[in-house]
């Protein structure tokens, strides 16, 4: 097995120290935060390796008894060092997992702002006073210029700045932000590169969003989630469980006239009791929020991870996940008796002034037909807007317009039935065909139509295949109108869609689904998305986003990009599986435990238990040596599994079912027989026992 | 072995299953408070029991309260059963004249038939009055049964609900399945018994000469009615002290298989009505499939093991043949296999053999299907409501590996469905081995064993595990009518009760009030091969890691030594 972690997503960087590997530095902090662990008090929040200590200080506590009254003690030292090394590569276990965050959180910590911050402390004047950064308030507004680092998370409230968010996203490509609309927020650590923004703070001291991103890493927040709280349940009452099994053997071997070891019986006890999951629960929930980092998302809880792996609809934005963000300009179809040249002309000058992305296509599709125009001396630009959702050019008593075909009508005082039959068919075949049709305007007559195409991103439609046989049921979000946004749909193959979305809308659909029980992921970034995002049961915020969305969700993600939802789903689902599958190797561990130790207990006093050692082990005490050792040494070569996390498969719920229940179920019934009878050899070859 | 006893074992898990179907689609109709052919004679009577009681139908309970109605019902019988036990000599119907029971033998009696547990101390034909037989311990054979049952029925309500929290009324739950259940079924089975030959009278005794003149004192009971109810309701406990070896609560071959079929029918019948009102019809085929297979297992495994010699015969040299002892000649091995079976896997606790007698490996399987929990297919009510629970601990370990949050029929299991699942399982480990283990080191325990060895030590194993599983049967071998033996085993089916059935409705109360959530394609699948497959695993599994190391001392040893002393001979 390789020690490496494969991420989930598609090579992206992540933040800068979250190497993939375990280098022997990582290791050895681990090793030494190992020992640390043996702290009874830390221990006891794991229940079944506090167990497993105590029986290790009994069983230390005899060996050296045993030594002190001359007796042979070698059988006695050699259980009792097992044990502690049973107790030991549980903590290693968790180190390790803690270790790898514990370096990224290093890095995080250095890009922490130690300069002084330009306070503000008069608006009107502008006299700034350099002030700590930490001894910054929630309220307070600072002056960042060019090279100055962001001091604390807050909201731009004038000026415009490319800032460099490397520290938080690995990203070395600097972002525009700007005060108003959803690119206002900026985090604290990041740098401006151009220009000033005056910022007002939004988050306290120590509060940041770094933070939050360092104690997240370290997992010095970390809680138990409640699947985790319910396996620790199980696991100790299985515990309670081999206790009871293990104690009462006192009795019931007195009276069968064998005299029991309780140094052997503890072994017993130790090689029943689920020592594997029990030592490897907390490093498969600190891996999982590691895998989620790798790929960039930073979640702010382990509680939200798993949640992912539960969801049930996933509501993806149409822009930017399943098509391309931005609508292209394909043609331009004249209206009747308009040249074509005149209608390319005509929509030149009406998209001049707009600054879109279906804007500057347009702009591009003249181009490409040979016709370049500049704004005349003069001219009133029209911007597009949401709320007239045209744009236009305004000179010398002439006006273009383009823009949606019912607000470019309106705007003519034109009624539908007064459109040329033709444009009529145009538009219907291009809203058909999941296009949205643009209609241009010269001087109050209609000109043409022009075709704005949306493209489908590739593969889209195979990952929503693999969804649906995850379970997941996607709905695609989208301010389209219904006909378009079918067309769409059915090319991308979601399974259903919400069209003409507004974020009313969003908030509905999402209580509409969990009021019929399905758990629901969104992404969103802007702040009218943070009541859905907050209602939803995993809200990805996109680190460009605003200040209240990232604060609504409770993912980020850092790279801003909508199609992680899915690897999100999949990184909380194979925490799960991971949990299950070495639960279940765990305690079909167990019969190949009983056939080792119960002859080798007994065979003394009932020989005709003999015929038990189905393994034919050399002799009781190899016997009970090999399941203690081989019980320790499956912890340690099982914490890269937990690390990487069992492989998620979109095979459907059955199959993946009986292919862990194969490996697993069955492989941990029968793996300890081979693993128990090869540690029998080799201890027998040493001479140990 | 031969093709006719492997024939006679598969006809009868046929005729059981099949029985099981029809009567768990009626119980359901039962437990949903639909109406039912019966309802022209028996709601009158219904409503005046609802009058006469102050029971509002449509009210309904929570958990707490579900809960608390069983918990007081139980404590009231047991009050009354106590005291009509101890003082038998001053209540009518005594022809007899038996004195009133010891207190550690009123106390367990009383324990024994309120649990549903059947278990007797006593050799009933010279301990108890026609009148504590018929008030006291028959009428707990009808109530007891009922009592299961009801909590079964709060169970299937809990699946069904939607954020709900009602889970039904007991005493609604308890009347309705008394009144349409088992009163009719018992009814009618009674009548079948009489016709072939069961006593039904209230006269004590007859006095017979036999073929060498001696006088011999034959004691009468109204066997037939008490023999229905004590199969229908998995009770076991019969009148006579041979029970159903004995040739009036077992006259003939058709008793014999009638007595099979209807002590597991009703049992599986719960399964189905789950199924119906839980609206999982097929995820309750499942659990049928796992009870249906497990228990082939255990017959056949108990057919296999009594077919050999038995070592005194090998000893002896005598000529190779199955080993009859303790077994009826008139049933042989095939039919002691399947009932031995049926008897532990169902908790009912009636035998048709001496299990004591059993091939080591036989009496180790009757022993084990006890331990597993009482779920093959268990008790009335509490077979389902184990096996739900021991589903419930499957779905949550392996569930994980689809990557959801587990679910069964609809409902999440979380923490607190597992805590409370733990708690239930945690009870059987704990009566059984922790008594057993005191018992078989103190000396008070040990005056009442009769075997030593490995064979003493299943005995006293048996007893706990027949006391904590409610089931009631006896391995024999062991003098249990002393104070230590009864107050223990008394203890250990209180336990066995009451310490699994309020988890169960904790976790009624808890999956009641969660969504009820549709399946999806990524749902972990609860009804097909795949999770039979599955459940069996960790039912064995469970059963087998909690379990194995006092059945190695017990059966297991004695097997081996057994098979030494033949290969020695």
């Amino acid at each position: 097995m390789s020690m490496s972690s494969t991420p989930v997503g598609s090579g992206r960087r992540g933040p800068s120290a979250l190497s993939n590997s375990l280098s022997p530095k990582v290791l050895g902090q681990a090793a030494l935060a190992a020992v640390g662990k043996l702290d009874p008090r830390k221990l006891v929040g794991n229940p079944v390796i506090f167990t497993t200590e105590i029986v290790a200080v009994l069983s230390t506590v005899s060996a050296v008894v045993a030594v002190a009254s001359g007796q042979a003690a070698g059988f006695a030292i050699q259980l009792a060092l097992w044990l502690w090394a049973t107790v030991l590569f549980a903590n290693l276990a968790e180190s390790v997992a803690e270790g790898r965050g514990k370096a990224a959180a290093d890095s995080l910590r250095a890009s922490r702002v130690t300069t002084k911050a330009k306070l503000i402390i008069d608006p009107k004047t502008g006299t700034i006073v350099p002030t700590p950064a930490h001894k910054l308030g929630i309220g307070e507004i600072v002056l960042v210029e060019a090279g100055d680092v962001v001091p604390a998370d807050g909201e731009i409230i004038e000026g415009i700045a490319s800032v460099n968010e490397a520290a938080i996203t690995g990203e070395s490509a600097p972002v525009i932000r700007e005060s108003g609309g959803d690119r206002s927020a900026v985090t604290g650590g990041t740098t401006v590169v151009s220009d000033w923004i005056k910022v007002r703070i939004t988050s306290a001291p120590g509060d940041t969003f770094l933070d939050r991103m360092i104690a997240m890493v370290e997992g010095a927040e970390r809680r138990k989630t409640p699947n985790e709280i319910a396996l620790a349940v199980l696991l100790a009452g299985l515990t309670l469980i081999f206790l009871i099994a293990v104690v009462t053997l006192l009795g019931l071997g007195a009276y069968s006239g064998v005299k029991l070891d309780p140094l052997v019986l503890g072994a017993l006890f130790i090689c029943l009791i689920p020592t594997t999951i029990g030592g490897l629960l907390s490093a498969i929930g600190i891996a999982g929020m590691d895998r989620l980092l790798k790929v960039n998302v930073l979640a702010t809880s382990g509680r939200a991870v798993e949640a992912a792996g539960d969801v049930d609809t996933l509501l993806l934005d149409k822009t930017g996940t399943i098509t391309f963000g931005n609508r292209m300009a394909t043609e331009v179809i004249s209206a009747p008796g308009v040249l074509p040249e005149a209608a390319l002309r005509a929509t030149l000058m009406a998209s001049l002034g707009d600054e879109t992305p279906e804007g500057r296509s347009i702009v591009d599709l003249a181009r490409d037909k040979g016709l370049t125009l500049q704004a005349p001396e003069g001219a009133t630009l029209i911007a597009f807007s949401a709320m007239t959702r045209q744009s236009g050019l305004d000179v010398g008593g002439k006006s273009w317009r383009k823009g949606a075909v019912d607000a470019v009508l309106k705007t003519l005082s034109l009624s539908p039935d007064q459109v040329p039959a033709e444009l009529s068919a145009a538009v219907d075949r291009i809203a058909r065909s999941g296009g949205t049709p643009l209609a241009v305007s010269e001087d109050g007559a209609l000109m043409g139509v022009i075709h704005l195409k949306d493209v489908v991103k590739p593969g889209v439609k195979e990952r929503f295949a693999d969804l649906r046989r995850m379970g997941l049921r996607t709905v695609m979000i989208t301010g389209d109108n219904p006909v378009t946004a079918a067309a769409i749909a059915s090319e991308a193959g979601v399974d259903d869609f919400l069209a003409e979305a507004t974020p009313e809308d969003k908030l509905r659909l999402i209580r509409e689904e969990q009021a019929k029980g399905r758990l629901v992921a969104m992404c969103g970034d802007g702040a009218n998305d943070a009541p859905a995002l907050a209602q939803s049961d995993v809200g990805v915020a996109m680190q460009t986003g605003a200040q209240a969305a990232r604060e609504a969700g409770n993912m980020v993600d850092l790279d801003s990009d909508p199609t992680k939802l899915i690897e999100i789903v999949e990184v909380g689902k194979q925490m799960l599986i991971t949990r299950g599958a070495l639960t279940t190797f765990s305690v079909a561990n167990d019969v190949a435990k009983y056939f080792a130790i119960i002859p080798a207990i007994f065979v003394a006093g009932l020989p005709a238990l003999g015929a038990l050692n189905v393994m034919h082990l050399t002799s009781p005490q190899s016997a009970i040596l090999s399941a203690v050792i081989f019980n320790a040494v499956i912890i340690v070569m099982l914490i890269p599994l937990a690390l990487r996390g069992v492989t998620y498969r979109a095979i459907g719920a059955g199959k993946l079912l009986s292919r862990n229940l194969a490996i697993y179920g069955l492989g941990g019934l029968v793996a300890p027989f081979i693993g128990i009878k090869l540690v029998d050899m080799l201890v027998t070859a040493l001479g140990l026992a | 072995m031969n093709w006719q006893g492997w024939a006679e074992i598969a006809l009868t898990l046929a005729l059981i299953v099949g029985l099981g179907w029809p009567i768990g689609i009626y119980l359901a109709r039962v437990w949903r408070g639909d109406s039912t052919w019966l309802d022209p004679v028996l709601k009158p009577v219904e409503a005046a029991i609802y009058a006469a009681c102050g029971v509002k139908p449509e009210k309904g309970q929570n958990w707490l309260g579900y809960a608390g109605a069983f918990l007081g019902f139980s404590a009231a019988s047991f009050v009354v059963l106590y005291l009509i036990l101890r003082f038998q000599d001053l209540l009518p119907l005594n022809p007899q004249g038996f004195a009133g029971l010891a207190p550690h033998l009123a106390f367990n009696t009383a324990i024994s038939f309120v649990t549903n547990t059947n278990w007797q101390s006593y050799v009933p034909e010279t301990t108890v009055s026609t009148f504590s037989q018929m008030a006291g311990l028959t009428s707990h054979n009808f109530l007891s049964a009922a009592a299961g049952m009801a909590v079964a029925a709060a169970l299937a309500r809990a699946f069904a609900a939607n954020r709900g929290e009602n889970l039904g009324d007991f005493w609604v739950d308890l009347t309705r399945i008394s009144l349409y259940v088992l009163l009719p079924i018992s009814f009618v089975i009674a009548i079948v018994f009489v016709g072939l030959g069961m006593p039904q009278t209230l006269a004590a005794h007859i006095d017979a000469t036999t073929l060498e003149g001696a006088k011999q004192t034959i004691s009468l009971y109204p066997t037939a009615s008490q023999e229905a109810i004590k199969q229908l309701g998995t009770n076991g406990g019969g009148v006579f002290n041979a029970n159903s070896a004995h040739p009036f609560e077992n006259p003939n071959a058709i008793t014999n298989l009638i007595e099979i079929v209807i002590m597991n029918a009703l049992s599986f019948g719960c399964v189905i009505a789950f199924g119906r009102v839980a609206f999982a019809k097929a995820e309750a085929r499942a659990l049928v499939a796992v009870m249906t297979i497990l228990l082939s297992l255990g017959a056949a495994g108990i057919y296999a093991a009594e077919v050999q010699p038995a070592p005194a015969q090998v000893a002896a040299h005598a000529a190779p043949g199955p080993n009859m002892e303790g077994k009826e000649v008139r049933f042989g091995a095939p039919s002691t296999a399947i009932w031995t079976a049926a008897t532990t896997g169902a908790s009912d606790g009636g035998v048709n053999s001496m299990h004591d007698s059993l091939m080591p490996l036989g009496g180790g399987i009757a022993l084990f299907l006890i331990q597993l929990g009482e779920i093959i297919p268990g008790g009335v009510g509490s077979g389902l409501y184990g096996m739900v629970v021991m589903a419930l601990i499957a779905v949550f370990v392996a569930g994980l590996m689809v990557g959801r949050t587990p679910e069964y029929l609809g409902k999440k299991v979380e923490a607190r469905e597992v805590k409370f699942a733990m708690l239930a399982v945690l009870i059987l480990p704990t009566a059984i081995l922790g008594f057993s283990a005191v018992a078989a080191v103190l000396p008070a325990a040990l005056a009442g064993l009769l075997n030593h060895g490995p064979h003493g030590l299943s005995e006293i194993v048996y007893a706990y595990s027949s006391a904590a599983g409610n089931n009631g049967s006896a391995f024999a071998g062991l003098t249990a009518n002393a104070p230590y033996w009864d107050t223990t085993l008394g203890i250990a089916m209180i336990l066995g009760r009451f310490a699994y059935a309020i988890p169960v409705l904790a976790i009624a109360g808890a999956l009641a009030a969660k969504p009820k959530l549709a399946p999806t394609s990524g749902s972990f699948p609860t009804d097909g091969p795949l999770f039979i497959g599955l459940l069996i695993g960790v039912v064995l599994i469970m059963g087998g890691l909690q379990f194995f190391p006092a059945l190695a001392l017990g059966p297991i040893v004695e097997h081996f030594q057994v098979l030494q002393a033949v290969a020695g001979h």
